[in-house]
C-alpha cells in the first residue's frame, strides 16, 4: 500500500495532556493514559455505587412519611438517585467496564462506595438533615467535578448538580418545618440527628490532603479541581451559617469563626471512625451489601426471563 | 363468568360514609395510595436500576391520583380534612380500595400480575370517568387515563417477558396469575354506591368495564403463553370495608409516624 499523504508524527500521550492542558474534554474514543482511566473507572463507579446503596437510607422511610407530600417528595428523591446511578454506570462503561461487571465487583467488597451511607436513619428527621448536610456535602464536591477533564463524568454531574440542590433544600425545609412546628420532640429529634451526621458528613470529603494517596495525580489530570481540605471547609463555612437558621447546634466545641483566616475553625475529625468504616466495620456496611447483593440475587430470573425472551423473539423475527 | 362469592360478606356500604359521592371519590383514591404504598416498597429493592425507576415512577402517578382524589373527598365532606387525616386517620373499615391492590408484593411476578390486573381496570375506567360531572374527579381521570396506558404497557410487557422466558419464571407468573385472579372480580361489581353515583353522572357502573378488561388481560395472557384462570372463587368487600388481614399492616406502617405525634406540622 502506498500512502499519498503523510501526518506529522504526534505523540498521544502529549495531545492527551495538551487536551487537558486547553481545559478541553477528553472523550471515550481519545487516546489516555491507562491509569487515568484506571482512576475514572475507580471514580466513577464509586460515586455511581454511593448512589445506588444512597437509596437504602432513604427508602427506609418512604412507607413511613409523616404525610403524602412528603411521600412524593421522598419517592421521587430516591428515584432521582437511581437515575444518578445510571448515568454514572453509563459515563463508566465508555471507559471499558460494564455495568454488570461493576454490580459483581460492588458485591465482592472490591468497590467502594461513600462511607455516610454505612449510618442508620433513625428518625424522620434524618431524612431532613440527609438531605440538608449529606446532599451539601456531595454538591459541594461535585460543583467542581461538573468541570471534570473527562467528558461523560463531567457532562453527567451537570445534571446531577441541579438534582442535587433540589434534594438540599428539601432536606433544609424539613429540618426547618419540625424546627418550626412547635414540638419539643421534633425539635429534639432534629438536634440528634445533626449529632449523628454532622462529623460523618465532614468524613465525606475523605482524609486530609497529606493523607490522601489519590489527590495530587487527579489535580495533574484535572479530574478533582479542589483539595478534601478546602472542600471540607468550604462546606463549614456554608453550613454553620444554615444552622443557625435553623437554631440547631453543630456538635463541636471547638468550632468558631476566625477573623485572621476568613474562615471557621473547627475540632478533630475521629479518624480511626473514618477508616473503621471505610474498611467496612460501620454500623450498617454488611446490611448495606446484604441488601444490595440480596436484590440483585432475587432478581436474577427476572433478568434471564428478560434475556431469554428477547432471544426468542429474534430467533422469531 | 359464574362467580362463587364467599359467604359472610356484610352487605352495603361500611359505617361512617353516608354521603355516596364522597365514598366514591374515596373508595377510587384509596385504590391508587395503597397500591402506590406497596409499589413503592421495590425502591431499591427491583431487578435491575431501570426496573426500580419503573415501579418508582408509577407508584408516584399513583400517587399524585391518590392526593387529589383524598382532597376532594375532604372537600365533599365539608369537615376540613386533609388529604393526610383521610390517609394517616382512617382505619381498616374506613378504607374503601380493592382487596387486589393491598396484596403484597410477593415476587416480581406478582408485584407484575397484580399490576397487570389493576392497570386493565384502571385504563378504561379512567377514561371513562374523564366526563364525570366531578370536575375534580374528571381531571384526575383525564391525567390518570395516559398514564394508565404506560402502566398498562408497562405491566402487559413484563407479563410477556415472564411468561415466554424461562421455565422458571413462567412458573412464577403462571402461578402470581392464579393467585390474585380472586380478587378481579370484584373490580366489577357495582353496589348502591356505585349505581347512585352513574345515576347522577358522577360515576359508572364498573361492571361496564368488565369486557374490555377480560380483552386485554386475556390477550396479555394469551400473548405470554399463560393459562386464563378458571377458578369461580372470588373474594371481595373492599369497596364496603371488608378487607384482607394485610390492610391492617399496611395502614400500621404509613400511619405510624402521625398517629405517634399527632396534630404537628412535618
Amino acid at each position: 500500500m502506498t500512502t499519498t499523504q503523510t501526518r506529522p508524527e504526534v505523540d498521544p500521550a502529549d495531545l492527551f495532556q495538551a487536551i487537558i492542558d486547553a481545559e478541553q474534554k477528553i472523550e471515550p474514543h481519545d487516546w489516555m493514559p491507562d491509569a487515568y482511566r484506571k482512576t475514572l473507572i475507580r471514580q466513577i463507579a464509586q460515586h455511581a455505587h454511593s448512589e445506588v446503596i444512597g437509596m437504602q437510607p432513604e427508602a427506609n422511610w418512604i412507607s413511613r412519611a409523616p404525610t403524602l407530600h412528603r411521600k412524593a417528595i421522598l419517592m421521587a428523591k430516591v428515584q432521582d438517585e437511581a437515575g444518578h446511578g445510571l448515568y454514572l454506570y453509563a459515563a463508566a462503561e465508555t471507559l471499558g467496564i460494564t455495568r454488570d461487571e461493576m454490580m459483581e465487583l460492588l458485591h465482592a467488597g472490591k468497590h467502594k462506595y461513600s462511607s455516610i451511607f454505612n449510618y442508620p436513619t433513625l428518625s424522620w428527621a434524618d431524612m431532613g438533615t440527609i438531605g440538608w448536610l449529606v446532599d451539601g456535602a456531595a454538591i459541594t464536591n461535585q460543583v467542581m467535578l461538573q468541570r471534570a477533564s473527562y467528558g461523560p463524568y463531567s457532562r453527567a454531574m451537570v445534571r446531577i448538580c441541579k438534582e442535587e440542590s433540589f434534594h438540599q433544600r428539601q432536606g433544609f425545609d424539613i429540618l426547618l418545618t419540625m424546627m418550626m412546628g412547635g414540638s419539643e420532640a421534633q425539635r429534639e429529634m432534629v438536634q440528634d440527628a445533626v449529632n449523628r451526621w454532622w462529623w460523618p458528613s465532614l468524613m465525606m470529603f475523605g482524609p486530609n490532603d497529606s493523607e490522601s494517596t489519590h489527590t495530587e495525580q487527579s489535580m495533574a489530570w484535572k479530574i478533582k479541581r479542589v483539595s478534601n481540605d478546602d472542600l471540607r471547609q468550604q462546606f463549614i463555612d456554608m453550613t454553620v451559617e444554615q444552622s443557625k437558621v435553623l437554631g440547631v447546634t453543630l456538635p463541636d466545641p471547638d468550632l468558631r469563626w476566625n477573623e485572621e483566616r476568613g474562615h471557621y475553625d473547627f475540632g478533630e475529625i475521629d479518624w480511626d471512625e473514618f477508616w473503621a468504616v471505610v474498611k467496612g466495620n460501620g454500623p450498617m456496611n454488611r446490611e448495606r451489601i446484604e441488601n444490595k447483593a440480596g436484590a440483585w440475587d432475587d432478581g436474577a430470573w427476572v433478568r434471564e426471563a428478560a434475556l431469554a425472551h428477547s432471544a426468542k423473539k429474534r430467533r422469531v423475527s | 363468568m359464574a362467580v362463587t362469592k364467599p359467604s359472610g360478606v356484610p352487605q352495603g356500604p361500611a359505617p361512617g360514609y353516608p354521603d355516596p359521592h364522597v365514598e366514591y371519590v374515596l373508595r377510587h383514591g384509596d385504590d391508587n395510595l395503597i397500591l402506590a404504598q406497596r409499589l413503592s416498597d421495590w425502591i431499591s429493592k427491583a431487578p435491575d436500576l431501570e426496573v426500580d425507576i419503573a415501579l418508582g415512577n408509577i407508584g408516584l402517578d399513583h400517587l399524585g391520583a391518590a392526593r387529589a382524589l383524598l382532597t376532594q373527598a375532604g372537600e365533599l365532606e365539608g369537615s376540613g380534612r386533609s388529604e393526610d387525616d383521610l390517609a394517616m386517620f382512617r382505619n381498616e373499615r374506613q378504607f374503601k380500595n380493592l382487596i387486589l391492590v393491598e396484596q403484597p408484593n410477593g415476587d416480581f411476578a406478582t408485584t407484575i400480575a397484580r399490576s397487570l390486573f389493576f392497570d386493565a381496570y384502571q385504563v378504561p375506567l379512567w377514561r371513562e370517568l374523564s366526563s364525570s360531572d366531578d370536575e375534580v374527579l374528571a381531571g384526575v381521570a383525564q391525567k390518570g387515563a395516559m398514564e394508565a396506558r404506560y402502566h398498562l404497557l408497562h405491566s402487559k410487557q413484563w407479563s410477556v417477558r415472564l411468561g415466554d422466558g424461562t421455565e422458571e419464571s413462567h412458573a412464577r407468573m403462571q402461578t402470581a396469575v392464579d393467585q390474585l385472579w380472586r380478587f378481579t372480580d370484584e373490580m366489577f361489581i357495582a353496589d348502591l354506591v356505585d349505581m347512585e353515583m352513574a345515576e347522577a353522572g358522577i360515576g359508572i357502573d364498573p361492571s361496564t368495564l368488565a369486557g374490555e378488561w377480560r380483552g386485554n388481560v386475556t390477550e396479555a395472557l394469551d400473548e405470554a403463553d399463560l393459562t386464563v384462570p378458571t377458578d369461580e372463587y372470588q373474594r371481595w368487600g373492599g369497596r364496603q370495608g371488608f378487607h384482607s388481614d394485610h390492610l391492617g399492616h399496611v395502614l400500621g406502617e404509613m400511619q405510624w409516624l402521625q398517629k405517634s405525634y399527632p396534630g404537628l406540622a412535618w
